[in-house]
């Protein structure tokens, strides 16, 4: 009786207030608001601004008038001989850098999942490449790459794996891009090793001993447990490295710059050498973006796959 | 089809964790041998050992007479169901029930053949195509008990299957499991904290504590003859009484009643040992009698329990539920001499 009286006699907006709280959907769209809000200025508006920069003649400076296709028009046609390099590199770039970084990362994890003598230290070591600031650490590649005073080709002459004065890394085409990819390799792939420890860190350690007894060998529990059990992370990590890696800037910025001869030319260092140093900033623009289409389509299809089933 | 031998098998997990004190145990092919133990008595220490999961300290166990100390277990041809059940998540019943004789390189016909047999046995026909969060937990159960049927093994070994399921399966599933170790012929080795399915399944009951085989036998004598009062006071439900006696010659003294012994015990104190069924209502001159003043009264259809003090000793008693008797009633009850007890009090070992 008490109670019912004291409801009565609260305020009507503190009814009303207390309604809101009471009632699911209003308030969880209330608390999405912040995330939203923070989204919008930080992801939407410059992917916005990106895609209008795009279709218009924007210089540097000074924001041009709308010219539809025109930017992208100038690439699919290939006007500056390059465009097409770039695309193809950038395919390869992503393409063989992953598949070595998931290898890599899959054995690393393995690896670190054992027990062993500062097992815990290692682990954090793994985190090098990425404590390090990127561009110190790309500096330090490129000296490692010199042909005549580094330290990867004093390995390779001193172990007789490379003849004398062993290979111009950064000045030969094939030779830059297998530079480029190997720095990639050695950055990107703690992440993985990283996640698919966490991932094999969760897998219940009967079913490897129910596994056991039922006859599995150690490479039929890697095969029928950890590679399945690992699904969902591997893909995760899958679509998060690609997607990462066909944008990757900084080390192929400090290493080569595209060069030499436009033949480590990325989509990424293509854009921004039209867009800043080159002005044309509208060009930039479009040369990001032209491979935005392609990146839905492989998000969607890993999300579809990440999908709980029913 | 196999016997299985414990020789002094020892289970150090560090140097103050000893799971299992030197195990000695035999295990005769065809048997259903339960252990049963409290919670980390080292059941499945001593069960794990057996199917290859733990190293063994000291000692060695052999399944029919090859030792197996250093053998994988993917050689030993056991099979085992875990607590967890420990199905494989991203499977089909069918998968996980076949995925022992995949692994052993059986045909995919073969594998068919015996999955849906097991599927058959154990009413499974029609989820084989489920995977296991879409089960009820006991039928996640039986695709665990499948799994290890299907393999044909000599050794069964099943570690605290029942204990996730609620107590109208249990009791279900006890028995199945029963008819199908009559059916299959197999050894079977089972660990439970839970007397009463050690009773009611075991052919042979080994009671163990803090890593120590107390006794093996069957349940029988178990319940008959206790070796200890751990034993005695682990098995029955409830719990048998003890009651500390001092002894001179036939006589013992408890704080409430004094009686004659059958034999002279050679003991200066003793406990006595009455389980609560060996009493008996109707008291006539030569019985040897109590008074019980009864304090809580338990009535469960079939049975009566009556808890109370005589002297300043606890004491619980079933009687017949059509007697009559309220709070604070003073009860004369008989004790049954036959099944009486007497435990050495120094060692707790059984003296009768
Ligand atoms: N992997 C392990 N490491 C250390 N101690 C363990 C391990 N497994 C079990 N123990 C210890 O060994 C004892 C017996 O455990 P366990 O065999 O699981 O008992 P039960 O199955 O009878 O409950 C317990 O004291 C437990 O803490
Ligand atoms: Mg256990």
């Amino acid at each position: 009786m008490g109670t019912a009286v004291r409801t009565n006699a609260a305020p009507a907006w503190h009814q009303r207030r207390v309604r809101i709280y009471d009632r699911e959907a209003p308030l969880g769209y209330l608390l999405l608001v912040p995330t939203l809000l923070v989204l919008g200025i930080f992801l939407l508006y410059p992917f916005l601004f990106g895609i209008w920069l795009s279709l218009t003649d924007s210089e540097l400076g000074n924001l041009g008038n709308f010219i539809g296709l025109d930017n992208f028009r100038f690439e699919w046609r290939n006007t500056d001989g390059v465009f097409y390099t770039a695309v193809v590199n950038t395919f390869l770039y992503t393409g063989i850098t992953t598949v070595f970084k998931l290898s890599l990362g899959l054995v690393m994890a393995l690896l670190l999942n054992q027990a062993f003598p500062f097992r815990r230290f290692v682990r954090a070591a793994l985190l090098l490449p990425y404590i390090i600031p990127t561009v110190l650490s790309y500096e330090a590649w490129r000296w490692m790459f010199d042909p005549t005073f580094s330290v990867v080709n004093w390995l390779l002459v001193n172990t007789h794996l490379a003849a004398y004065p062993g290979p111009n890394w950064l000045g030969v085409p094939f030779n830059a891009m297998a530079a480029l990819m190997i720095v990639n390799v050695w950055r990107g792939t703690p992440f993985y090793a990283i996640a698919f420890l966490a991932g094999m860190q969760v897998i219940p350690l009967d079913l490897y001993e129910a596994a056991r007894v039922d006859g599995a060998t150690r490479w039929q529990q890697f095969t029928s447990i950890t590679l399945p059990m690992l699904q969902p992370v591997l893909l995760v990590v899958l679509l998060l490295s690609t997607i990462l890696t066909f944008a990757d800037f900084q080390g192929p910025f400090v290493l080569t710059n595209g060069a030499p001869y436009n033949s480590t030319q990325l989509l990424s260092i293509w854009a921004y050498q039209w867009g800043i140093p080159g002005g044309a900033i509208s060009l930039g623009a479009a040369i990001s973006l032209v491979l935005f289409p392609l990146l839905t389509f492989v998000v969607a299809g890993v999300l579809f796959l990440l999908r709980r089933p029913e | 089809m196999a016997s299985v031998t414990y020789e002094h098998v020892t289970k150090k997990f560090s140097a103050d964790t000893t799971a299992v004190n030197d195990l000695s145990l035999e295990i005769r092919d065809t048997e259903f041998m339960v252990l049963v133990g409290p919670s980390g008595c080292g059941k499945s220490t001593a069960l794990r050992m057996l199917a290859g999961l733990e190293e063994i300290t000291a000692g060695q166990i052999k399944i029919d007479d090859q030792v197996v100390n250093k053998m994988p277990p993917r050689d030993r041809d056991v099979a085992m169901v875990f607590q967890s059940y420990a199905l494989y998540p991203h499977m089909s019943v069918f998968d996980n029930m076949g995925f022992g004789l995949k692994m052993r390189g059986s045909t995919r016909t073969e594998i068919e053949t015996r999955v849906k047999e097991a599927g058959r046995i154990l009413r499974l026909d029609k989820l084989l195509g489920r995977k296991p969060r879409q089960l009820s937990g006991g039928q996640r159960q039986r695709v665990a008990l499948g799994r290890a049927i299907v393999r044909q093994p000599r050794v069964f070994l099943l570690d605290e299957p029942l204990s996730n399921l609620d107590a109208m399966l249990r009791v279900q599933t006890r028995i199945e499991l029963q008819k199908m170790h009559q059916r299959l012929g197999t050894t079977f080795i089972y660990v439970t904290h839970d007397q009463v399915e050690a009773m009611t399944m075991g052919d042979r009951i080994a009671v163990m504590r803090d890593g120590v085989l107390q006794q093996v036998a069957p349940p029988r004598e178990i319940y008959d003859q206790p070796v200890n009062m751990y034993v005695a006071g682990f098995i029955g439900s409830p719990r048998m009484n003890f009651l500390p006696v001092t002894i001179s010659d036939h006589e013992a003294k408890a704080s409430g009643f004094e009686l004659k012994l059958p034999e002279a015990p050679g003991v200066a104190r003793g406990i006595l040992g009455i389980r609560p069924e060996h009493f008996l209502p109707n008291v006539s001159e030569e019985d040897t009698a109590i008074e019980l003043k009864v304090e809580v009264l338990e009535v469960l259809g079939a049975d009566q329990y009556l808890y109370g003090k005589i002297g300043s000793d606890d004491l619980i008693a079933r009687v017949d539920p059509a007697l009559k008797v309220s709070i604070g009633d003073r009860v004369r009850l008989a004790v049954n001499m036959k099944r009486l007890h007497l435990f050495d009090a120094e060692t707790e070992k059984a003296v009768f």
